[in-house]
This record gives structure tokens, C-alpha cells and sequence, in this order.
């Protein structure tokens, strides 16, 4: 089976000039949860754009389930599901009315039992009569959820879908993220928070200035590029790190109460059980230590800061 | 799922645009209705037009097809133009331009809406006017081929509009500013024939003249031109609003970037 979403030297340059995508060569798998990260202007929304065909590219392919999502439009588009980042709705519509318009859009004859499915597990069921225009803002998120659902997607594209909403209900979409997986389809979110690409989302791929950056299994990824870090808490202050110390690069609070030691590689590791005899052998003593570990989010600000890939 | 024609897509276009016509009943059935009926009242019947004839055929009932036609343009155009520009403007189009559907299918959906909805309106009014005035529809068949084919070309002009629109403003600028006037200059109220001859050439150059000659023939069997040219300028008038629409989606213009 080829991977769900396969995007070959896909470039896009508007008119204006300005060069959204460069050269992006990615491949999403089935049924994984996909995040794509990036700063404001990065590309992630001009990318999804194209695959859903809202956005010509300027050159590359894109294939969805093995085919062009240019000359097999009607069949990829078929199995595209969108939620897009704006809150763009039909005000004057109710709401289970403008979630079967969405499900006849894309080729489906009506399913009320389905429609009711959707709009009760997005807890918008008891709201179906009403205009649109009543609608909170979440729930107006949730309705462009139901809306993108209502024609059974194989893939679902989320493109910042926790803008704006409160706690709950962000977790309430995290719930759905993984029931929707469970279920098989692959979901492709950007998002801001990095906190939920921790806790959703299978491989992530970093993009700037239109390039991608990485693409790793998020686990991976934090193993690999994260830093460690073993904080030693003194009994004494000190002032300078003996000559002996220097082999291992320690960091000295500005208290002086506190050396830290970063590592990552198995040799660093290793060199732990060393710098603790080194640190007994200078007579420098701790009450505490401990280790901290950089998050995606520190990884992901180092990857945009130095363009590391 | 592969298929070659997107019939649930096309179904589900026009029922939303029918839908939004009853939503708002009075601002597009019944306002429309009573003021062509302020029409019938003001030409035909209140002044002392009434008395006039026009070709043997009393005056208030010479001008029913001009007002109805009136109605048709108008009506074809801003449903139409108003149907694809406001999902532009709440940005509700990334759906229509997602969505498996060719642009023949959004076409055939917002235009043949529109086009019903006028075509429903004209013969409301024609129904209307008949307690009015004495009318009798000579060539039925040909009449409601002759608004189908009118309403879908504006229609389909109003759609054009609709997607060239980048504010309210432009999408009355056409209607109000070109369509009206032709109407109004092509016969509608008026024989050309009672016209000084330079006026009378200058209007054999507007086309709506054609169109509304034609509609009239297959009522009363009047006409100021050759019925068949009428059909030939309504079907040149459907053949280049066909086009554009063909380039403007072939293009991506004003629609994809």
C-alpha cells in the first residue's frame, strides 16, 4: 500500500513573488497522526492548500491515496476532509443543514443517521436546529469539525484546530483526534501548541521559510535533538570550575551554587559516572542533583533559530 | 468512488440557493413581485397610457413582457451573482473549491437556481398581471424556452460578476449601471418603431431589444425584430457567458491563487 499523502518537489510561488514552498518532499503515512510545525508564514497552510486544492503549485506532485491530486481530483478530493484555520460559515444556515450540504458537496447521498452521529459526538446535536450565527466561537470550531467529517474522510487535514478555544474543549479535540485515528484515518494538523503535537501527534515535520526542515517520529525526534542536562545543587558555593572539571563543560549558576552538566550522546552518558569521581576528587560536594530534559518546544525553537536540520 | 458527474454535489448547491430565496421570501419573491405590479399600476393602468395601442394590442398589455423580462435579467443576475459572491465573502468557497466537483457541476448548481428562481418569479407575475390586464400566451412552449434560455445566460452573467466582485458595491455596478438601462432602452416599455430613425438604429444595436421582442412574440405574436433573430442573439449572448465562465475556471481566476 503507497503512503496516504506522497508530495514530491512540490514548490509555490505567488504572484506577488513571494516563495511559500520550496522544493518540500514529504510522505505521510496511513492512519498516523501527522503535525506540521512552523512560525507564522512558514508554508504549513499554503502546503495543505494545495493537497486539498484550494492553492495551484507552481511545480511537483501530490498524491493521495496513490493518486494525482490534480488529474484524479475527483477522487482524492473524495477522501479530503478540511477543517481550515478561519471560522467561515454559512451565518444564516442551521446547523444540521449546512453539515448535509457539506456531505452532498463532496459526493454523499444523505445519511441522517450519520449526520446525527457526527453532530452528537461533537455535542452539537442539541443545537442542529439553530442559525449558525447563534453558535459560540468553539462551537463554530466544532461545527467546521462535523462539517469536514460529514463525508467520511480517509484523511483529515487540521489546520490550526485549537486556535482560540478554551482548555476543555481543546482536550475534547485531542479525545477526537485519537478516536478518529483509532478508526483509521490519517490526520494532518498544524497547530501553535506544541504541548499538543506532544500528545497527539505520531511524526512531526518542522517547516520554515517554505522548506522542511525534519521529519521524525515526535519521540524520536525529542530523543535526538533534545538536550539532557544533570544539575548538581552544592553544599558551598563555588567560583571557578577546577582545572580537572574543564573535560566535561560545566555550566556554573550565578549563585554559584549550582554546575550543570549537559548531555546526549551515549559517550556523555557514559562520562556521568567520571564527573562524579572527578567532582569527589576536587572535594566539591552536593546536597542534590537532578535532570531535566528540553522539550519540543526548545527543540523546535533551535531547529527555526539555526536552521539545523 | 469514481464518477463521472457529481449529482449529489449539484442537488445539494441548488437546494441550499432555493433555500435561501424562501428563507428570505419577502426580500426575493414577494418585493419583486409587487414592485413589477407598481409598474402595471403606474403605466398601464393609472395614466393615460392605458387608452394608447401599440401593433392593435391595448398598451398595459404591451409592456408585460418588457416588465417580465425586466424582472428575469435583473433577477437571473443579482440571484446568481449574490449566490457565489457571499460564500466568497464569508469564505465559505474553500468548501465549493475543496470538494470533488467540476466547475460544470458549481456552475449548473448556483445557475440553475438562479435561473429557477427568476423563471418562478416572471411567471408569478405574468399570473399576476393576468387579473390586471386581458393577456393570452400565444406560443406557451416557446415562451418558457425562451425564459429558460434568457434566465440562464444572465444567470450566468450574474455568476461572472459574482466571481470578478471584490465588494458589494461591484456586484450592482453591472446590473444597475449597464443591464437596467439596456431593458429600459431595448423596447421594454416602448415599440421602436415610434422612435425617430437614428434611435431606431441605435437600438437595434443593444441586444436585450432582441431578447425582449422575442419573449413578447411568443405572447402576443408582436415583435419589433425578426423573431429568429432574437433566438440567435439569446443563444450568442449564452455562448460567450458560457466562455467566460469556461476561462474564468480554467484560469483559476479571481478564485484560486
Amino acid at each position: 500500500m503507497p503512503d496516504m499523502i506522497s508530495i514530491t518537489n512540490l514548490s509555490k510561488t505567488y504572484s506577488s513573488g513571494f516563495q511559500a514552498l520550496s522544493s518540500v518532499n514529504l510522505d505521510i503515512r496511513r492512519g498516523e497522526v501527522f503535525a506540521l510545525l512552523g512560525p507564522n508564514g512558514a508554508g504549513k497552510s499554503t502546503l495543505i492548500n494545495i493537497i486539498c486544492g484550494l492553492v495551484d503549485s507552481s511545480s511537483g506532485s501530490v498524491m493521495v491515496d496513490g493518486q494525482d491530486v490534480i488529474r484524479k481530483y475527483r477522487y482524492t478530493r473524495s477522501i479530503i476532509g478540511l477543517v481550515p484555520q478561519e471560522l467561515n460559515t454559512d451565518t444564516f444556515e442551521t446547523v444540521k443543514n449546512t453539515v448535509c450540504f457539506s456531505r452532498g458537496l463532496f459526493g454523499k447521498p444523505s445519511n441522517y443517521e450519520y449526520i446525527e452521529k457526527i453532530l452528537r459526538d461533537l455535542s452539537l446535536w442539541d443545537k442542529r436546529d439553530c442559525l449558525i450565527t447563534s453558535l459560540s466561537g468553539g462551537m463554530k470550531r466544532r461545527l467546521l469539525i462535523a462539517k469536514a467529517l460529514s463525508h467520511e474522510p480517509a484523511v483529515l487535514f487540521l489546520d490550526e484546530p485549537t486556535a482560540g478555544v478554551d482548555v476543555k474543549l481543546r482536550h475534547d479535540m485531542w479525545r477526537m483526534v485519537r478516536n478518529l485515528r483509532e478508526s483509521g484515518v490519517t490526520i494532518v494538523l498544524t497547530t501553535h501548541y506544541i504541548k499538543e503535537v506532544e500528545e497527539m501527534a505520531d511524526r512531526v515535520g518542522v517547516i520554515n521559510d517554505g522548506k522542511l526542515l525534519i521529519v521524525e517520529q515526535t519521540q524520536v525526534l525529542i530523543r535526538k535533538l533534545g538536550k539532557k542536562k544533570l544539575i548538581f545543587q552544592l553544599h558551598y558555593p563555588t567560583i571557578n570550575i577546577p582545572e580537572i572539571l574543564s573535560p566535561f563543560e560545566l555550566c556554573i549558576s550565578e549563585s554559584g551554587m549550582e554546575l550543570t552538566y549537559s548531555y546526549n550522546t551515549p559517550k556523555e552518558c557514559a562520562d556521568i559516572r567520571k564527573l562524579l569521581n572527578a567532582l569527589n576528587d576536587v572535594g566539591l560536594t552536593f546536597s542534590n542533583l537532578y535532570t531535566e530534559q528540553s522539550s519540543l518546544e526548545d527543540i523546535f525553537l533551535e531547529l527555526i533559530e539555526n536552521g539545523k536540520a | 468512488m469514481y464518477y463521472t458527474f457529481n449529482t449529489h454535489a449539484v442537488w445539494a448547491i441548488y437546494k441550499s440557493e432555493m433555500a435561501r430565496a424562501f428563507r428570505n421570501i419577502m426580500q426575493n419573491i414577494i418585493s419583486p413581485v409587487i414592485s413589477t405590479c407598481l409598474y402595471f399600476v403606474v403605466f398601464g393602468a393609472a395614466s393615460g397610457l392605458r387608452l394608447l395601442k401599440v401593433d392593435d394590442v391595448n398598451y398595459s398589455t404591451f409592456i408585460v413582457p418588457g416588465l417580465v423580462m425586466l424582472t428575469l435579467v435583473t433577477q437571473s443576475i443579482t440571484s446568481a451573482s449574490f449566490g457565489i459572491y457571499f460564500p466568497k465573502f464569508t469564505g465559505t468557497i474553500y468548501e465549493i473549491l475543496s470538494a470533488p466537483i467540476s466547475p460544470l457541476e458549481i456552475v449548473i448548481g448556483y445557475v440553475g437556481a438562479a435561473a429557477s428562481k427568476s423563471i418562478m418569479l416572471c411567471l408569478i407575475i405574468l399570473f399576476t398581471s393576468s387579473f390586471i390586464v386581458e393577456i393570452t400566451v400565444s406560443h406557451p412552449l416557446i415562451m418558457i424556452l425562451y425564459l429558460i434560455l434568457i434566465s440562464v445566460t444572465f444567470a450566468m452573467l450574474g455568476f461572472i460578476i459574482g466571481i470578478c466582485a471584490q465588494n458589494f458595491e461591484q456586484l450592482q455596478i453591472i446590473p444597475l449601471l449597464v443591464v437596467t438601462p439596456l431593458v429600459f432602452l431595448g423596447g421594454s416599455f416602448y415599440s421602436i418603431d415610434t422612435l425617430p430613425p437614428f434611435w431606431r438604429t441605435m437600438s437595434l444595436l443593444n441586444p436585450v431589444l432582441y431578447l425582449t421582442s422575442g419573449f413578447r412574440w411568443s405572447i402576443m405574436e408582436i415583435s419589433d425584430v425578426n423573431p429568429v433573430s432574437s433566438v440567435v442573439v439569446g443563444f450568442t449572448l449564452f455562448s460567450v457567458c458560457l466562455t467566460c465562465i469556461y476561462l474564468i475556471f480554467r484560469t483559476g481566476f479571481c478564485l484560486r491563487r
